[in-house]
């Protein structure tokens, strides 16, 4: 998968310890220690304004922190800024797409940059399974959000970078929109890239990641598989509840699930609306 | 890190000249106002005005009327800039293992050819207006030169002004003292009619050494000591801007 790794196939993807990062007078980070095992889904969980994006920025070498270090894929994000970038893709909290380029140009362009040969069937063969397709030759401002997002997912795909890094991908997305996304993060990791997202909602965390760490207030206050946290509450309870579908099991059958192909459920959008 | 900046600037340069080919309003837009300048000082002002030589109004004022004209050409740099830096397109370049500096250049590269495509057109306009020069093939290259000098030294301030502005109205309004500089100059009046302090200002202001150098050209005479005057403003304003927009984007991109 990766040219660029010098760690042994055991050694954690991502290490950080005792990252620190303030600005002006604001300490957004206060000593974040973490380990992201390769392959692995690892979700920073948090609310606005803990830290998430900041710390993001310093792994992908957008920042330089204040105090400790890091390394992706080995090498120190400070000292070997050049090889961090080799290892690893960023896609940020808004969709970093070109516009006025059409979404093949879009994806032609990432690869022409990491210099890869025949950049048009890279963006062909990118399109086809982000089904993006029909629409590549349309400019990207007039795509969905959705549709924008995968397209942005697709661009850090460029590259087979080991390493990604996804912050609050399906923040502003539809349900549909959000499921497609997971289902990319999914098949990412069962590929082997290792994927560290970051995300305000709990059940995406739920969803996708193998461990999930709570980044509250410039440190991280737990960490641990769904299992481990789920076990920091008192013992659950046996209680009998009537199973209510939620309204986004409902919403879904109605639109058409994604996860399920189509728009097979079409059909009772007639009968339910009045 | 180092190795990919030739072809990585081309690859940039290739995307942003894209935008320009896509809305190329922005180079008409650029075009329009120095041309209706021009209808108006030659065929409204034009009549009044006094130059002291024996050269038709046209010839006299075209040089003004370029440096207008990329003065506010580099205003779309500064807003392409920005709009990439709020758009989040430019951390996906930081991010990426490319040549840093090729982001900057493949903006002001464009910032050149979408220049000067825009006194082209300008030229072509005065030149149906009656704007007539003797100049040899030489003399052009040397306009073309101070044309280029001048559109970079002006394009590393827009970068400036590109990287460090908070809004798009921001972005764009380094451009207007720019733009008025030339109506302070030798651009449209000899500045012996001005009032002493004013005349002192215009005298020793850059626009007047390089209209002067460039109207010498067009006219097929010699440029005298003119043109190392407009050259060292040219060159030292290049350098100032450049060294302040490395140090900003530097700051940015860590």
């Amino acid at each position: 998968m990766t040219a660029a790794a010098p760690v042994a196939a055991a050694a954690p993807a991502i290490r950080v310890r005792g990252i620190e990062k303030s600005f002006a007078d604001v300490h957004v980070l206060r000593g974040v220690d973490l380990d992201v095992t390769q392959g692995s889904i690892f979700a920073l969980l948090g609310s606005n304004g803990a830290g998430k994006t900041t710390l993001v920025n310093i792994l992908s070498t957008l920042l330089k922190a204040d105090a400790g270090a890091a390394t992706v894929q080995g090498f120190d994000v400070a000292a070997d800024a050049g090889d961090v970038r080799r290892s690893i893709s960023l896609t940020g909290q808004f969709a970093a797409v070109d516009e006025v380029l059409t979404g093949r140009e879009n994806l032609a362009l990432v690869a022409r940059l990491r210099h890869l040969k025949d950049p048009g069937r890279i963006a062909d063969d990118l399109l086809a399974r982000f089904s993006l397709s029909e629409a590549g030759d349309r400019r990207a401002a007039t795509y969905s959000g959705g549709m924008r997002r995968r397209l942005d997912i697709a661009m850090s795909l460029i590259g087979d970078p080991p390493v990604i890094f996804l912050d609050e991908p399906t923040t502003g997305l539809d349900p549909q929109a959000r499921i497609e996304v997971w289902q990319t993060v999914k098949a990412l990791a069962d590929g082997g890239t290792t994927v560290l997202l970051t995300t305000q909602y709990l059940d995406e965390a739920e969803q996708l990641a193998d461990r999930i760490a709570i980044l509250h207030e410039g440190v991280i206050i737990r960490s641990g598989t769904l299992a481990e946290l789920k076990r920091l509450l008192p013992a659950a309870k046996v209680e009998y509840v009537e199973k209510q579908p939620r309204l986004e099991e409902v919403f879904l059958a109605l639109v058409g699930d994604p996860a399920r192909g189509g728009a097979t459920a079409a059909e009772p959008t007639r009968k339910e609306s009045r | 890190m180092t190795t990919h900046v030739l072809s990585d600037t081309r690859v940039l340069t290739a995307r942003s000249l894209t935008h320009i080919v896509r809305s190329p309003d922005t180079i008409i837009t650029t075009a329009v106002t120095p041309i209706v300048l021009m209808l108006l000082f030659v065929y409204v002002f034009g009549g009044a005005i006094d130059t002291g030589s024996t050269e038709s109004y046209i010839d006299y004022m075209l040089p003004g009327i370029l440096l207008i004209t990329i003065a506010s050409g580099v205003a779309y740099t500064a807003y392409r800039l920005f709009l990439d830096l709020q758009g989040g397109i430019f951390q996906r370049f930081q991010s990426m293992p490319i040549a840093r500096s090729s982001v900057l250049w493949g903006h002001v590269l464009t910032s050149l050819v979408a220049n000067l495509v825009s006194v082209a057109i300008v030229v072509g306009v005065a030149f149906v207006m009656g704007f007539r020069t003797g100049a040899s093939v030489g003399a052009w290259f040397a306009v073309i030169g101070i044309l280029v000098l001048f559109t970079l030294a002006l394009t590393w301030i827009a970068v400036i002004a590109g990287l460090s502005a908070k809004t798009v109205d921001g972005a764009s309004a380094f451009s207007y003292p720019l733009i008025f500089l030339p109506f302070v100059s030798s651009a449209f009046v000899p500045t012996d009619s001005m009032p002493g302090p004013v005349a002192w200002f215009a005298e020793n202001q850059p626009v007047t050494s390089i209209v002067d150098t460039t109207r010498a050209l067009f006219a097929g005479e010699p440029v005298g000591a003119d043109i190392w005057v407009a050259l060292a403003w040219l060159v030292g304003i290049m350098a100032v801007a450049f060294g302040f927009a490395m140090r900003i984007y530097r700051r940015r991109a860590s």
